[in-house]
């Protein structure tokens, strides 16, 4: 069992990194200002703490370990130049209230990534200050509420959100002010049109919809669920997790959406962080550029600089300018494939998620199937028939070296797997995996109870979860 | 140019295996009126070797160093030569969130360990995985504030970060908060200003502590206020700080927010940086975000598991308490890892360090400079000063735009960097050129 940093150490221990000081902090700053003792932190010498995180580290597994087909996450490989390009001292060390003539650079990469992303998109114009993907929904849905509103249009309160949306959008929705209302997939695992048409109306703000959606599949509908949605006087929110898989085909502009966000964590390769930092910069049409969130970054004949006076801007979400370090990452990562690398990153991604498709048919079920996207929704329905649940299939993954696909999710697949093996993985690795999902449903159909105990291998087993949460334990105690 | 791992002929075979020569077939899907053909207008691709030297190129149009004595939410703190190596190990930097805890034990181990100093330095309850940054982790307290006392006003005090007062605004704006702007009293604080606006319905108090001004605030007396009035209290307070000062929880505090960024961030032009949110236990249910809990396996070993899910978007969809998904969980390890490098005594030191340095220069500014000093109270390790008349003095941040009360007059901060010989040297350029 590894230790947490507060079992290393002993008390008087650590590491000098500043001088000794002598200061009467009662003096200074108040008595009573002041805390009683130091806080009770780990004291650790450096080599402890070093060994400590690096064999944390080790008890991880990351897209640098191995294969990763979380779907939905684009786990593809993280060029190394991005790291590169953020530690550079001009950048890493520049304060974001450094005065625009000593920004120039950063400013840069601010004023053409917004531009580089318009492109991509197809939309008018760009902000960069979401943190997040969910962050960028919530931008974006308050952008929808403060242009209905400058319309005298208030009545538009509710947001239509799919079945298969992720969970982020009905919870965003209502973050921004809105009630939701779910519209169904129909047989296809598209949106079901008689029901969008049932539901738009005179209340309706807009639609959200991620496109390839959850199931990866496109909605080929689109254009005539952008006509409707209009003609109704709603908005559509393109969600851009699944952005990857259009790259250069199509865009959330030529399909009609009004509002987009994107994951640069995702489709513009930025690493994960173990859950963040992410970046999720929100694009939109003309009509709603005036209220992107301020401050912009904008051109003039002394330079670029950082405006912020905007009367209609929905103002800041965030502070500063977004997450610069991850913007910078994904920039790198546009100029290094270009226009048509992109286009052939998206082209690859499709195909290998179509070839795992093909080789996995008849031994999982399909509850879709057809040619799909970036990603592809298995169900282990009939492994679950036997006694191994997806969530046994998953565990056995583990134990022979690969990173499970999605869970659960969406939840309109029973026993889902969702398998994203994203463009960067070698054919070998594909065919590896295949042959290992082949051998999994062959042990659930011959011995499913051998899964049950998986997975066997890693740093744990399966942790009780009840226990977690029934006894919650949220800090080290001595 | 790209990172697809094979040749032309490999990729061949892949398509044939679906009966394909191209990938085309594969995104007949999309109609035919909304197809593009390629991405027009973007710059590259570039190898490797020529983006280097443009990324390179770039980041000598910055000058960081130009502009002495800047603080204002961001701080340029010593970091530990040890720090960066173990953070940006690829098994952290590329994992993903740790949906799979049997081969996630690091990340969640360090989450486990972030909540820990996190309670420890502010004397609170729990505390969860991390939020986007300081700002969005005020906004998440004042809706939990919101939910906790069911009413729907709030008071924010104009000590309280500029750029954290606007994020508060919007937030507020479209949840239907009303929020109220407090001024603060001659000496640069903040207890009358609120206690005059304080009412019944009042669901939140906030401030800042050392507040925008580098001002130490009345802080149990301020708890005690929001308390009376049955409002929640929260407080926005630098990490770093709470190495010294009186932790909010130990004040009387519901609920703390703030910035991480002083805990070996870079300042990387204002991030990613990483929030963080800690509270007393009856607000844990409201509590946005991931939280790392300890639990065992079937054999009994100590694992840790992201838990009482039942809070978050994933599960509850339109019911959740907020819509975060990610944390910013590398640069809540980073923190983390800083605390466990510097310990007690190192934070202690990088504290009283910087109060020091700055407090030394306000007293040679004030003496042989002709500054003068606007707030009198104590303050931590930013302080305004306002310059001789017809002196041009661009240190540290200028407050004209946010108070047009304190036109002319300079926010200047000092950490344990700024010891006198490097002060000795910025002064000596200024008299140069004055």
């Amino acid at each position: 069992m590894s230790k947490v940093i507060y079992e290393h150490g002993r008390p008087g221990r650590g590491t000098d990194y500043l001088p000794e000081v002598e200061v009467d902090l009662a003096a200074l700053l108040g008595v009573d200002n002041l805390r009683g003792a130091p806080p009770p932190l780990p004291e650790v010498g450096e080599n402890e703490v070093v060994r400590h995180y690096t064999n944390l580290s080790r008890l991880n597994y990351g897209v640098d370990t191995g294969f990763y087909p979380l779907g939905s996450c684009t786990m593809k490989y993280n060029p190394k130049i991005g790291e590169a390009a953020a530690c550079l001292p001009g950048f890493a060390g520049l304060h974001p209230y450094a005065r625009p003539e000593h920004a120039q650079g950063a400013l840069r990469v601010l004023y053409d990534m917004e531009a580089h992303l318009s492109r991509i998109c197809g939309m008018a114009a760009f902000s960069l200050q979401p943190a997040a993907g969910a962050h960028g929904e919530l931008t974006g849905l308050m952008m929808i509420s403060a242009w209905h509103e400058s319309r005298g249009d208030t009545a538009r309160r509710v947001m239509l959100i799919p079945d298969s949306a992720h969970g982020t959008n009905p919870a965003s929705a209502v973050m921004a002010g809105f009630t939701t209302r779910q519209i169904p997939s129909d047989s296809r695992g598209l949106v079901d049109l008689e029901a969008l048409k049932g539901a738009l109306g005179p209340e309706v703000a807009g639609l959200m919809l991620t496109n390839p959606n959850t199931l990866g599949l496109f909605e080929r509908d689109i254009l005539e669920i952008a006509r409707l949605t209009h003609e109704a006087g709603g908005l559509l929110y393109y969600d851009g997790a699944n952005l990857n898989a259009i790259l250069g085909h199509t865009s959330p502009g030529a399909m009609g959406f009004d509002v987009v966000h994107v994951n640069l964590h995702k489709t513009f390769a930025t690493p994960h962080g173990g859950g963040g930092p992410g970046s999720g910069p929100v694009g939109v049409t003309e009509a709603l550029a005036p209220f992107l969130p301020v401050p912009r970054v904008v051109s003039t004949a002394e330079g670029l600089r950082l405006e912020t006076d905007r009367p209609l801007s929905i103002g800041r979400v965030r502070s500063f300018y977004g997450n610069f370090g991850v913007i910078l990452r994904a920039y790198a990562y546009i100029l290094r494939l270009g226009g048509r690398g992109l286009t052939e990153a998206a082209e690859a991604a499709v195909l290998h998620a179509n070839y795992v498709r093909a080789k996995l048919r008849g031994v999982y079920d399909i509850p879709y199937d057809r040619v799909c996207m970036h990603e592809c929704v298995f169900s282990a329905a009939r492994q679950k028939e036997h006694g191994a649940s997806a969530a046994d299939i998953a565990k056995g993954l583990i134990d022979r070296g690969f990173h499970p696909p999605t869970m659960y999710f969406p939840l309109t697949v029973r026993e889902a797997l969702m398998v994203e093996p994203t463009e960067t993985e070698t054919p070998e690795t594909l065919d590896a995996f295949i042959e290992t999902m082949t051998e999994l449903a062959a042990l659930a159909e011959r011995d499913p109870d051998a899964l049950k105990a998986a997975p066997l291998s890693a740093p744990v087993g399966r942790p009780d979860e009840a226990q977690a949460a029934r006894k919650p334990v949220l800090t080290f105690k001595e | 140019m790209s990172y697809l791992p094979y040749t032309d002929g490999e990729r061949a075979g892949l398509l044939a295996a679906l009966g394909l020569s191209t990938p085309g077939a594969l995104f007949e899907d999309i109609p035919a009126a909304a197809r593009a053909g390629g991405i027009d207008g973007l710059p590259g691709p570039m190898d490797e070797c020529a983006l280097a030297a443009h990324l390179t190129e770039l980041a000598g149009q910055n000058d960081p160093a130009a502009t002495p004595f800047l603080g204002a939410g961001v701080y340029d703190h010593y970091i530990p030569a040890a720090l960066a190596g173990l953070v940006s190990r690829s098994e952290f930097a590329t994992a993903y969130t740790p949906y799979q805890p049997e081969i996630s034990q690091g990340t969640l181990t360090g989450i486990f360990e972030f909540q820990s100093h996190i309670t420890r330095l502010t004397g609170l309850d729990v505390a969860n995985a991390s939020q986007y940054d300081g700002a969005s982790a005020c906004a998440e307290a004042l809706f939990m504030a919101v939910g906790q006392t069911r009413k729907h006003r709030a008071l924010v005090s104009r000590g309280v970060h500029p750029e954290v007062r606007r994020t508060l605004r919007t937030y507020a704006r479209f949840r239907g908060v009303e929020l109220a702007e407090t001024d603060t009293d001659p000496q640069g604080q903040s207890l009358t200003g609120l206690s005059e606006a304080l009412t019944d319905d009042t669901a939140a108090v906030i401030v800042q502590n050392p507040n925008f001004f580098g001002v130490l605030e009345p802080m149990t007396a301020i708890a005690a206020l929001a308390k009376a009035g049955g409002a929640a209290a929260v407080a926005v307070c630098d990490p770093l700080s709470l190495a010294v000062l009186k932790p909010p929880g130990a004040c009387g505090f519901d609920i703390a927010a703030g910035e991480c960024q002083p805990l070996g961030l870079p300042p990387s032009f204002g991030g990613p940086h990483a929030g963080y949110l800690a509270t007393k236990e009856s607000y844990l249910r409201r509590m946005p975000g991931r939280i790392a809990g300890q639990t065992t396996d079937a054999q009994g070993r100590r694992a840790f598991v992201l838990t009482l899910q039942a809070r978050e978007q994933h599960i509850r969809r339109d019911k959740a308490v907020s819509n975060i998904c990610s944390n910013q969980a590398l640069c809540a390890l980073t923190a983390t890892v800083y605390l466990s490098l510097m310990g007690p005594k190192g934070l202690v030191k990088a504290a009283a360090l910087s109060a020091i340095h700055m407090d030394d220069l306000r007293r040679t500014l004030v003496s042989q400079y002709g500054f003068t000093q606007v707030f009198d109270a104590p303050f931590f390790r930013e302080c305004v000063l306002r310059p001789p008349e017809g002196a041009v003095c661009d240190w540290g941040y200028d407050l004209s735009a946010d108070y047009p009360e304190l036109a002319g007059a300079r926010l200047l901060c000092c950490t344990e960097k700024d010891g006198a010989e490097r002060r000795g040297r910025i002064l000596s350029a200024w008299e140069a050129n004055r």
